[in-house]
């Protein structure tokens, strides 16, 4: 098995995976119906794409895997995600605060693979730029909302912000399994990116009236499996069904 | 919060060269929240192509109080059903 591609793959899918958790547990508890819809539907985009990238691992893993294991059987240190998709919904800003700043470095990220001379790298890249798309098209026409909004509003987006603005250096952090990709010619170099990633965030921001954080500290870690003390909450309830039941299936 | 928005009528059209049907109604600040409600809300299992919003104060509907005088004299009308030609057989489709 090619560990550096499978390692690859799983730093792009378990940030979709874990995501995607998150904003399902706002099922049936969103703001409202509408955005209570809008949010799971893009949980349920994000859950697509994860699939295909799992079902991609775990043919190239050549250990009779499926992708149902990768989802539910690793530990905490296995997952790569990074520690932005797994900060908690505190409140309708978080939840928005995160997708946003997820979202532009998504599409970002996904219009360089879809050029990937890995096929099937490429093709989900592909697949999924019309979804991720609409999801930052969603959460940026939020952020202007809540931030250009009431006085209330406009304190909770850029609490947000702030908060979750430490998480943000770490999406261009390469590791070695992405260095090595890069290398190949079938990775893409994140921090090719990232100027133009804050640039962009800072305009959309700028637009909702919140002020641009100038943090010089930055969190990092959950790309090499070190994460924040809410990811083993997730783990338990995204697991909880596999490990009560083991091979359980729908 | 949710008191304050207002509410809008979605019409969508399900296919190209089918007209626009209302389909239900949404909470949205704006016209443009409104669409975007609209697709998560009624075009996410592929529903529709094009999407019309209007904010339901915007729409004047006849009072149901006003039926007999508006539309009970049109029940005794038949002959203004087109159903009293012969058609020739060969005219088809009609």
């Amino acid at each position: 098995m090619d560990k550096n591609l499978y390692n690859y793959i799983l730093t792009i899918a378990d940030n979709s995976l874990i995501l995607a958790q998150r904003l399902g547990e706002l099922c049936g508890h969103g703001p409202s119906l509408e955005t209570d819809i809008a949010l799971t539907n893009i949980s349920l985009d994000l859950l697509g794409q994860t699939r295909s990238y799992y079902q991609y691992a775990a043919k190239i893993s050549g250990e009779g895997k499926s992708e149902d294991d990768i989802a539910f059987l690793r530990i905490e240190r296995e997952y790569k995600n990074c520690l932005l998709v797994e900060q908690p919904n505190t409140h309708f800003g978080y939840t928005i605060g995160r997708q946003f700043l997820f979202d532009v470095y998504h599409l970002m990220l996904m219009e360089k693979l879809q050029n990937s001379p890995d096929e099937t790298l490429a093709a989900i890249a592909k697949k999924g730029i019309k979804e991720v798309s609409y999801h930052k098209r969603f959460s940026s026409d939020w952020v202007k909302r809540l931030g250009d909004g009431t006085e209330e509003s406009n304190t909770k987006m850029q609490e947000a912000i702030d908060d979750l603005w430490r998480y943000t250096d770490e999406l261009f952090f390469m590791t070695d399994a992405e260095n090595a990709m890069v290398k190949e010619g079938i990775g893409i170099d994140v921090s090719s990116f990232k100027v133009k990633y804050y640039k962009e965030v800072s305009e959309v921001l700028k637009e909702a009236a919140l002020t641009v954080p100038e943090n010089k500290y930055f969190a990092k870690g959950g790309k090499e499996g070190v994460h924040t003390e809410h990811m083993g909450y997730i783990l338990a309830d995204l697991q909880y069904m596999q490990r009560t039941y083991p091979n359980m299936s729908w | 919060m949710k008191k304050n928005w207002p509410l809008w009528e979605i019409f969508v059209r399900s296919k190209n060269g089918l007209e626009h049907r209302h389909f239900g109604s949404l909470h949205a600040a704006d016209a443009e929240m409104a669409l975007e409600n609209a697709r998560d809300v009624y075009t996410r299992r592929n529903e529709g192509v094009s999407i019309w919003v209007v904010e339901s104060k915007n729409i004047t509907a006849s009072n149901p109080a006003d039926n007999g005088e508006m539309f009970e004299p049109a029940q005794d009308k038949v002959y203004r059903h087109p159903t009293f030609y012969d058609l020739p057989d060969e005219v088809k489709h009609m």
